[in-house]
């Protein structure tokens, strides 16, 4: 098969548009995304948090995880600081002295579900998804477990099955999304006894949180977590003191995780489009460098040629000159010589002749 | 073979160095059973704040971009016309082929489930994410550099009109291979955009992309003078005339060039600081660090190579080039490792278990024994003499 150069620009160019037209770069636009219409959401107020650790049983319960070493009941396990971990989505962690009159507070760690999660964006295969109904959801099955997810994740959410060989997942709160799709609540929310947790339409939860603070403006922090933080999470705080005193970081920015990578991934066609075309003008550059210098080379050696053979046949023509002059010379004297024998030969003829002419007559008289 | 040469042959392969590779590679496919069958959790010392150890930081930041010499010295040569460095590219492409064939090797070792490593590619494409451009990248390039080593293998095998075909590929694949390691490589720093807040502020920077890219040309370069002087230490009986002759010139050359590189790259990571006003963090703990990476193994390289030009002196430059290297690895291993989680508790820090080090340690031994496998074999170091002047 042969393939004309215009085919093949149309193709390329086919290519291209494809690819141009195929996807939009929703984190390189202008618009902003605030979450799915109605989507659902959790308010944590750690105000109202006694650190029972019911949530996390009724967590572990729904979840079919095994149970842990030390029973849910046994409030000693707050004492040390944890994160969320393959049998357990959801930790609740005690901070000493952050409440008023140095009171302890408790705080419920797991998957914040982001608006725009962080995990999703670093998916190479679209195992996570933000779902309309507000959970961030996992698919184990395309899962290759490169735990890109677990390094781009702000929060340290997601764990991983290092000790499977054969079927590892990324684990991590799922916000019940099974229950929430069949009308449940999630499993934590319905158990907690002190109403720290409500389920909702993240907007609601906006608003009742807006309204405690303002109701009660000495008991609350005026900061809801999670409104704004990393562009946005499902599940929201609230707070009698500031959040970094009760471990949950203020320093993450507003910034979706998609914007922090949206400029290097804009750069990739850049790079496609430039890159050839200036390294063939390079490559032409110095081609024509090489040809030039072949030539200006092919010139030189020209010359010097000519200059040589000319030198050559000047001398040659010297030496014929001289040859042929040294030739007129040797003829010029040989023809004397003959001359010169041939009239010493007529002298001595002549004087020979003489002398008998002489002696005839001396005979005679 | 008769008797004699059989045992002659035996004790040729009885060295020191070979009895040192075969235990490494003994104790490698031990670790290696161990990983397939009991899992990460046996032979690695990741969780879940440190999901990547030193088989992403060391095997594959570290080893794509001391890969990088391919396209480094075939750019120069064939892009930029440099003919008198002709005789490293064919070393350059091979060290180039084997550091990615090996970094696609290790990957298997660090995924949960490496059969689906083509998951990205023929199940759902996750295009948001840039290791799905680092993937696609690798996977491309590996298949560029697999085809620009293949003339050596197909004149070795006498297969002259396939080998002649794939030369006047050339060009097109040196610019194919520029594209996707200018990618890849800025790509590799591009993946810890997404975590601002678990790397420190000296080493994170929007720039990362960038430095990544930069530090690369600067690891092609001085890898191949740290290759020709390993080459040129084991192998010399396998060089030909043109190629020690061109050796001293490469080693200037290359010299000159990572200097000039390493002095760029050392203002743009001042740039770097001034641009997001971390000159403060320059007074901490982690500051004395990162002063250490960049005045030690950037600045120092940078003036020792160009002292070495000057003088024409060939051992500075050699050490010098085993010393650049070494940095290049740090700045991987900082990335990844060392300022990454700086706000955990030194408690709470990764460091690697044995096994792992012994994986690494195993897959670089492959490296260098297949390495030796085909310089011995193939026109490499040398030019094929039915090929001569054909330059390629």
């Amino acid at each position: 098969m042969s393939i004309s150069r215009r085919k093949f620009l149309g193709w390329i160019g086919a290519a291209g548009m494809g690819t141009a037209l195929g996807t939009s770069a929703k984190a390189a636009s202008n618009k902003a995304f605030t979450g799915y219409p109605d989507s659902m959401g959790v308010l944590h107020d750690t105000v109202l948090c006694v650190g029972c650790r019911t949530c996390e049983a009724a967590c572990s319960k729904v979840n079919e995880l095994p149970p842990p070493e030390k029973p849910f009941t046994d409030l000693s396990v707050l004492d040390t600081k944890r994160r969320t971990a393959v049998e357990a989505y959801t930790v609740v962690n005690k901070y000493e002295h952050a409440g008023k009159q140095g009171k302890p507070v408790f705080v419920k760690k797991q998957c914040n579900h982001c608006l725009e999660p962080a995990c999703a964006s670093a998916c190479f295969v679209k195992a996570f998804a933000k779902s309309k109904e507000g959970a961030v959801t996992y698919d184990p099955s395309v899962c290759v477990g490169c735990r890109y997810c677990m390094v781009a994740c702000p929060f340290n959410i997601p764990s991983y099955e290092y000790d499977s060989a054969f079927s590892p997942r990324v684990v991590k709160c799922t916000m019940c999304h099974p229950r929430i799709l069949e009308g449940k609540v999630p499993g934590c929310v319905e158990a907690c006894p002190k109403e720290a947790l409500t389920f909702g339409k993240r907007e609601d939860l906006l608003k009742i949180a807006r309204e405690r603070i303002q109701k009660y403006p000495d008991r609350y922090a005026d900061h809801i977590y999670g409104e704004h933080e990393m562009g946005g999470t499902s599940w929201l705080y609230l707070s009698g003191t500031a959040f970094g005193n009760i471990g949950m970081r203020e320093d993450l920015g507003v910034k979706p995780a998609p914007e922090l990578t949206a400029g290097a991934l804009g750069a990739v066609p850049i790079v496609v489009g430039l890159w050839p075309v200036l390294l063939t003008g390079i490559y032409a550059m110095s081609r024509r460098k090489e040809k030039i210098a072949a030539e200006e080379k092919e010139q030189a050696v020209a010359a010097a040629v000519a200059e040589i053979e000319a030198k050559a046949d000047k001398k040659l023509a010297d030496v014929r000159a001289k040859a042929e002059k040294d030739l007129a010379k040797a003829e010029k004297d040989k023809e004397a010589a003959v001359k010169r024998e041939v009239q010493k030969a007529l002298g001595e003829a002549a004087a020979k002749h003489e002398e008998k002419a002489k002696t005839e007559t001396e005979e005679e008289s | 073979m008769s008797r004699h040469d059989t045992a002659l042959y035996r004790k040729e392969l009885y060295t020191p160095f070979n009895l040192v590779a075969g235990i490494i590679l003994i104790i490698g496919c031990v670790i290696t059973v161990l990983r397939f069958t009991k899992g990460l959790g046996t032979v690695t010392h990741l969780d879940d704040n440190y999901p990547w150890g030193i088989w992403i930081g060391f095997d594959l930041l570290a080893g794509v971009a001391l890969a990088a010499g391919g396209y480094v010295t075939s750019s120069a040569v064939y892009i930029f016309g440099m003919k008198r460095y002709h005789s490293a590219v064919r070393p350059a492409i091979l060290t180039g082929f084997l550091g990615y064939a090996l970094v696609v090797f290790a990957l298997n070792y660090d995924v949960g489930r490496p059969w689906r490593l083509p998951y990205p590619f023929i199940m759902q494409q996750g295009t948001t994410s840039l290791l799905f451009e680092v993937a696609a990248c690798v996977a491309l390039y590996l298949t560029v550099l697999f085809i620009e080593f293949t003339p050596a293998a197909l004149e070795w095998l006498g297969l002259r009109r396939a080998r002649n075909i794939v030369t006047k590929l050339t060009m097109l694949l040196t610019i194919f291979g520029v594209v996707l390691s200018t990618l890849h490589q800025s790509s590799l720093g591009a993946l810890f955009l997404l975590a601002p807040s678990k790397l420190h502020p000296l080493w994170y920077s929007g720039y990362l992309p960038v430095f990544f890219f930069v530090s690369s040309i600067i690891a092609g370069l001085s890898m191949v003078i740290f290759e020709s002087t390993l080459s040129h230490h084991y192998f010399a009986d396998k060089m030909d005339k043109t190629h020690l002759e061109e050796k001293e010139g490469v080693a200037l050359g290359f010299a000159k060039a990572a200097s000039l590189v390493l002095a760029g790259y050392f203002a743009i990571k001042l740039i770097g600081i001034a641009v997001d006003n971390n000159w403060h963090w320059l007074a901490t703990g982690y500051g004395l660090w990162f002063l250490a990476e960049l005045l030690g193994f950037v600045a120092l390289p940078s003036l020792l190579y160009a002292v070495g030009v000057r003088e024409k002196n060939l051992t500075l430059i050699k050490w010098t080039s085993g010393m650049t290297v070494f940095g290049i690895i740090l700045n991987r291993l900082n990335i990844c490792l060392i300022a990454f989680n700086w706000h955990l508790p030194y408690a709470e820090k990764y460091f690697p278990h044995w096994m792992e080090i012994g994986i690494s340690v195993f897959i670089l031994t492959i490296g260098v024994l297949v390495f030796r496998f085909i310089v011995t074999r193939m026109p490499v170091l040398y030019e094929h003499p039915d090929y001569k002047d054909t330059h390629h």
